[in-house]
């Protein structure tokens, strides 16, 4: 850990709305652990990804060590421990839309944003990353841009598409 | 390109005696809120079996019904409520709807969730009062959106009718109903990982025994059941053992009605409310349209990723557990996949296993460095670079990790499409071994 970092791990506060939002979870399992990924969930919503100061703060409110937080956080691949762009794009990865070309949408969206799979623009416009088949299988190949999620995408569709994204 | 929906799930000419899981859907394809589903009879099976069935007659007629999980495994589920302890003391119990649909080429749970999330509340209820629980949690994955959305609008509508809550239908019967949303790892979905998942831990499988039925979330008697698994319950316990007996095919040993699809390049991929019995080739011709012009079938998987490939002329095989079983693998999902004859199988396995490496909860060895070794090798395979002895070596991980050799079945499903694409179709994998004079030379992998 840098020394930098260790500053902001110092510094790092929780917001009130963080907090109180993740007291709110605690009310749905018997037991705080539980609300552990719904907290570090609720922290990547308000700042985009989860910052190291967030994982001993969290522990702290659910009573809980920092490091079953971090296991937690570093298990789950929909918590992103590194900053990531402002909108992701989530690719299908299963047979389905292999079948359908989806690695040639891959080969589109790489292209235009020269970005691989796992990577980030410089512009911190979008973070590009495989997902597990997304239940869309009559209309493969599929892939989500944040919380809308579109079907039969074409190579020559990727560029319309990121358009509406800014 | 299109803004994603559900299709319509065969919407000609169903009813509520042939079609129990799928009548309701409107033709818009929009949610059916409680207004409608209580119009059309809609929680009075919640009713009938929370004012006039005590808690065991519940679970006789799903058991005398045959219903068995719906989730891939079939487990008998009334068997599986059966071994929720008798201790009465022991008297906080859970209800859990796995959710967490990430098998690849399978979007049944989302079309119930999503147009029918009363049908799912309903049969969660009755089954929460078979079973004795207080309190149900839905484990959603979380890329549903629209689904998590629906459900807790649905749970909302439900909680105002006073359908859940407190002394429902005047019963007595407390039940409270939570949607929990997970953040990715499709191993999320095996039963004790989801346990561990929703108590806030890595999603690592656990050991049985002891079952969850004994020892579940929180150290208490719990139940995991599939989303399509509780909602055949509500009109088991309308309509009666009798008629949900009538609904398969003669020569079918499981019963009722299956959400079957097909999809690759077919003319019609879709989602079908089906009986069981029914021949897959019927699902791929009638329903599916069989294949796209310019496109040939060259094999196909009756139900995941964890199913094994068969060939077509295994198409006359009847899509039950044991008419799957007959042609050598299982029926799984029930949701097929075609391959058409533009497909290397290498490739296709080399997709599919870089999935099931990548998704490794990491636990258990044969598990974790066997899928990584089977994907390094179909890659090198796949680039014609391939040596003697990786067929060999692949047909080993095979049996390695094969059932009861790990922790949990990830990794034999992982394999079993491996060992029948292998079986018939060897001659690709021998053309991926490099020969000195003719290398062969396809388009390289992306890198992951």
């Amino acid at each position: 850990m840098s020394a930098n970092t260790l500053i902001q791990t110092d510094r790092f506060a929780l917001s009130d709305s963080e907090r109180t939002a993740i007291e709110h979870e605690l009310h749905h399992y018997e037991d705080a652990r539980a609300a552990s990924i719904e907290a570090l969930k609720i922290v990547q919503k308000a700042r985009g990804w989860v910052p190291d100061g967030a994982i001993p703060a969290i522990g702290e409110i659910l009573g809980i060590p920092a490091s079953d937080v971090e296991g937690v956080a570093t298990f789950y691949s929909q918590i992103f421990r590194q900053p990531v762009g402002r909108h992701i794009i989530r690719v299908c990865d299963s047979m389905t839309c292999y079948i359908g070309g989806h690695e040639s949408v891959i080969q589109s969206i790489s292209l235009q944003l020269g970005i691989g799979l796992g990577q980030t623009t410089a512009d911190d416009r979008f973070t590009l990353l495989p997902v597990c088949c997304l239940g869309n299988c009559d209309k493969a190949p599929a892939l989500m841009i944040d919380d809308d999620t579109f079907g039969d995408v074409q190579p020559d569709d990727v560029s319309q598409l990121l358009e509406a994204y800014s | 390109m299109t803004l994603a929906s559900i299709s319509p799930a065969n919407r000609a000419e169903r009813s509520a005696e042939t079609h129990p899981l799928t009548w309701r859907l409107r033709e818009d394809g929009e949610p059916v809120w409680l207004e409608q589903y209580r119009k059309q009879n809609g929680f009075s099976a919640a009713e009938k079996a929370l004012k006039q069935m005590a808690a065991e007659d519940i679970v006789q007629t799903v058991k005398n019904s045959g219903l068995k999980g719906r989730g891939g495994a079939g487990f008998p589920t009334g068997v599986k409520w059966g071994l929720m302890p008798v201790d009465e003391s022991m008297n906080i119990r859970y209800l859990l709807c796995n959710a967490d649909e990430m098998e690849p080429n399978t979007w049944k749970d989302r079309l119930l969730m999503e147009q029918l999330p009363h049908l799912l509340i309903e049969g969660m209820l009755i089954s929460a009062r078979a079973l004795k629980a207080y309190r149900g949690y839905i484990f959603l994955r979380g890329e549903y959106v629209d689904a998590a959305r629906i459900l807790n609008r649905a749970i909302d509508e439900a909680k105002a009718a006073g359908l859940l809550g407190k002394n429902i239908f005047g019963s007595g019967f407390d039940f409270e109903l939570i949607v929990h949303t997970g953040a990715g790892r499709y191993i999320c979905g095996e039963e004790t990982a989801l346990i561990n998942s929703l108590e806030g831990r890595r999603a690592n499988p656990r050991a049985k025994p002891p079952f969850p039925a004994a020892v579940g979330v929180w150290g208490k008697p719990t139940c995991v059941n599939n989303v399509e698994t509780l909602c055949n319950v509500p009109a088991i316990i309308n309509d009666g053992v009798e008629w949900y007996k009538t609904l398969a095919r003669p020569g079918s040993e499981d019963q009722g009605t299956k959400l079957m699809g097909f999809s690759g390049k077919v003319n019609k991929p879709g989602l079908w409310e089906l009986p069981f019995g029914i021949s897959a080739r019927e699902l791929f011709e009638d329903c599916a349209g069989g294949m796209r012009e310019g496109y040939t079938l060259k094999c196909w998987q009756p139900g995941g990723a964890g199913t094994g490939f068969l060939l077509p002329e295994h198409l006359d095989a009847a899509m039950y557990a044991g008419g799957i079983a007959k042609v050598g693998t299982r029926m799984g999902t029930g949701l097929a996949l075609a391959v058409d004859d533009s497909i290397s199988m290498v490739a296709l396995l080399r997709n599919m296993e870089e999935f099931f490496a990548r998704e490794s909860c990491g636990w258990c060895t044969p598990c974790r460095d066997g899928l990584p070794w089977s994907v390094q090798v179909l890659r090198a395979l796949e680039h014609g670079e391939g040596q003697a002895g990786d067929i060999e070596t692949l047909e080993k991980l095979v049996t390695d990790l094969g059932p009861g050799r790990t922790f949990c079945a990830h990794a034999p499903g992982a394999v079993e499409p491996i060992g029948s694409a292998i079986k018939y179709f060897r001659h690709e994998f021998e053309a991926g071994i490099a020969q000195p004079d003719a290398v062969q030379q396809l388009e390289p992998a992306l890198p992951l």
